[in-house]
């Protein structure tokens, strides 16, 4: 059960990951410092504000929303159509400039606030599971249902679709492209807050949780760079790998698995699990 | 004739360092189709984009029904009525043809009648209809070429700008895009400025043709006339004359060069 809740996170994360890229085709290495910083702003509502949690965590998700659509617009819309290299790297010393920042203002110490979910369990049957855990998995199949809706039913949703399917069509058609890339930015900042506060019962809130990001990374690539399914299965599969080795495995192995099983996965089906590469070329 | 419904003046259009369209002018009147041949290379395509906005050129100037559009953004130009269908089809390919349709018609305000025109472009192109729900991928080169005109047709657009519709299609295709096409011409009164490299047909559809070869417009007449023409004949219709004892002139040279 832990295994599948710590999954989702990295699902989400992976998630994010997987948003920008579809779209955009840039890979954003401070997705797990966004999600550190989602977690950091619900802190401050809540704990430092007093707000309660549910209107904390919308609030968290939106402060974070506007903070993703305005790094896009005004930091990486003028590197658009620099090499790959450039954005990558200007995407990790963004990680680096959150953490600091991060740092800066709450603390290098760890963190934690009041959820509604804190300590607490459910005695499902005979099994006992810890309400954080069922508040993440909840909170994931929610969020993806959303998700899918928004993507599946919306003019805007489907308008994101078309620009990540083909960008030059979709600035033919009068889309505005470059805002609806703003906009999955904001999207993707929003699931990575969520994520974070989802995740802050289970952890401490400190600056280096963006680290998890690396973890969500291998998600996405294991579940096949650009799919969304993919990337919360590969989230999940990673999750539950990591807890099986933590508990039956060599000391150690609850930190290598995950990245053993991706290894394991890139020999055997290089595009990962959902690979899409080979169809994006219809 | 009235004034045209559109205006390009000596617009000059770069790519990067390299000159693609050379101060080219012409005018599409309203209700008319107009085509732009050339080969390869000659710069129509970029003309198009020119003129959507895609592209922004250097100098000149486009004008639309009195209006300068030249360094706007594809999505104000796309408002003020110009559709581009572009070259090559450019569907989304993993949405389905509604959805297609239904982002020809993002720019639109009035969404309660969409529904209507969705109709319209579904009579015009009938294998759009049966495949409503299938993946736009999925489809063949003919039918996601109709896709393309038809999403393009679903803004309401005052001027059309096609791009290679025969590309890559049988000639039976082509004949049934091009009547298509003519339709539109006659029963909506729609303009359009067609960009094709097979000549044939474009000259037979349109009303008034342009020649293009490296950036400039080298010919303009209307399209019967340039039928006639011997250097049209010879390069672009593929059309030799007999020489004297019975052999191909293998040395011409184009008039207007």
């Amino acid at each position: 059960m832990n295994g599948i809740a710590v999954g989702c996170i990295y699902g989400l994360i992976a998630l994010g990951f997987v948003l920008i890229y579809k779209a955009t085709e840039m890979v954003n290495f401070a997705q797990g410092d966004l999600m550190m910083l989602g977690a950091f702003v619900a802190y401050t509502l809540i704990s430092g504000l007093g707000l309660p949690y549910w209107l904390g965590l919308a609030g968290a998700v939106i402060i974070m929303a506007v903070f993703g659509y305005l790094l896009d617009a005004v930091l990486l819309r003028p590197v658009i159509g620099q090499p790959q290299f450039a954005i990558v790297m200007l995407t990790i010393g963004l990680g680096f400039i959150l953490r600091a920042a991060a740092g800066f203002i709450w603390g290098h110490d760890p963190l934690s606030f009041e959820t509604p979910f804190t300590g607490k369990v459910v005695n499902a049957g005979g099994v006992v599971i810890a309400t954080e855990n069922l508040a993440i998995i909840f909170g994931t199949v929610l969020l993806c249902a959303i998700l899918y809706a928004f993507f599946r039913f919306t003019r805007l949703g489907v308008a994101m679709q078309a620009s990540s399917q083909n960008q030059l069509a979709a600035y033919y058609m009068g889309i505005p492209v470059k805002r609806i890339f703003s906009m999955i930015w904001a999207l993707s900042a929003g699931v990575a807050a969520v994520a974070g506060i989802l995740l802050a019962p289970k952890f401490l809130i400190d600056p280096n949780m963006g680290f998890l990001g690396i973890k969500a990374f291998a998600a996405a690539v294991l579940g096949g760079f650009g799919s969304i399914p993919g990337a919360l299965l590969g989230g999940l599969v990673i999750g539950v790998i990591e807890q099986i080795a933590g508990v039956y495995g060599p000391p150690g192995s609850h930190e290598t698995a995950a990245y053993l099983a991706l290894l394991l996965v890139l020999v055997l089906k290089p595009g990962g699990i959902f690979a899409q590469i080979g169809r994006k070329k219809v | 004739m009235s004034a045209p419904i559109l205006q390009v003046s000596n617009i000059e259009t770069y790519y990067g360092p390299i000159m693609a369209i050379r101060g080219v002018s012409l005018s599409v009147p309203e209700g008319k189709i107009v085509t732009v041949l050339g080969a390869n290379g000659a710069g129509k395509t970029t003309i198009l984009k020119t003129i959507s906005g895609v592209m922004d050129p250097q100098k000149g100037t486009v004008t639309f029904e009195g209006r300068e559009i030249q360094k706007r953004d594809p999505d104000w130009i796309m408002r003020q009525g110009i559709a581009h269908v572009p070259e090559g089809r450019e569907v989304f390919p993993f949405l389905s043809v509604r959805e297609n349709l239904e982002m020809g018609a993002y720019t639109r305000k009035d969404r309660n009648r969409i529904q209507e025109d969705m109709d319209r472009v579904f009579d015009y192109f009938p294998v759009l209809r049966e495949r409503a729900g299938q993946a736009a991928g999925m489809l063949s080169g003919g039918e996601q070429q109709m896709l393309a005109i038809g999403r393009a047709l679903m803004s309401r657009p005052r001027l059309m700008l096609l791009d290679e519709p025969s590309l890559g299609l049988s000639p039976r295709l082509v004949s049934e895009i091009f009547t298509i096409i003519r339709r539109l011409n006659s029963e909506e009164g729609m303009t359009i400025l067609l960009v094709e490299q097979n000549a044939h047909i474009a000259l037979q559809t349109g009303d008034y043709g342009y020649v293009l070869e490296v950036g400039r417009i080298v010919m303009e007449d209307s399209c019967s006339r340039l039928m006639e023409k011997e250097d049209i004949k010879e390069f672009y219709l593929g059309i030799r004359e007999q020489g004297a004892r019975g052999k191909r002139r293998w040395k011409r040279k184009k008039t207007w060069r």
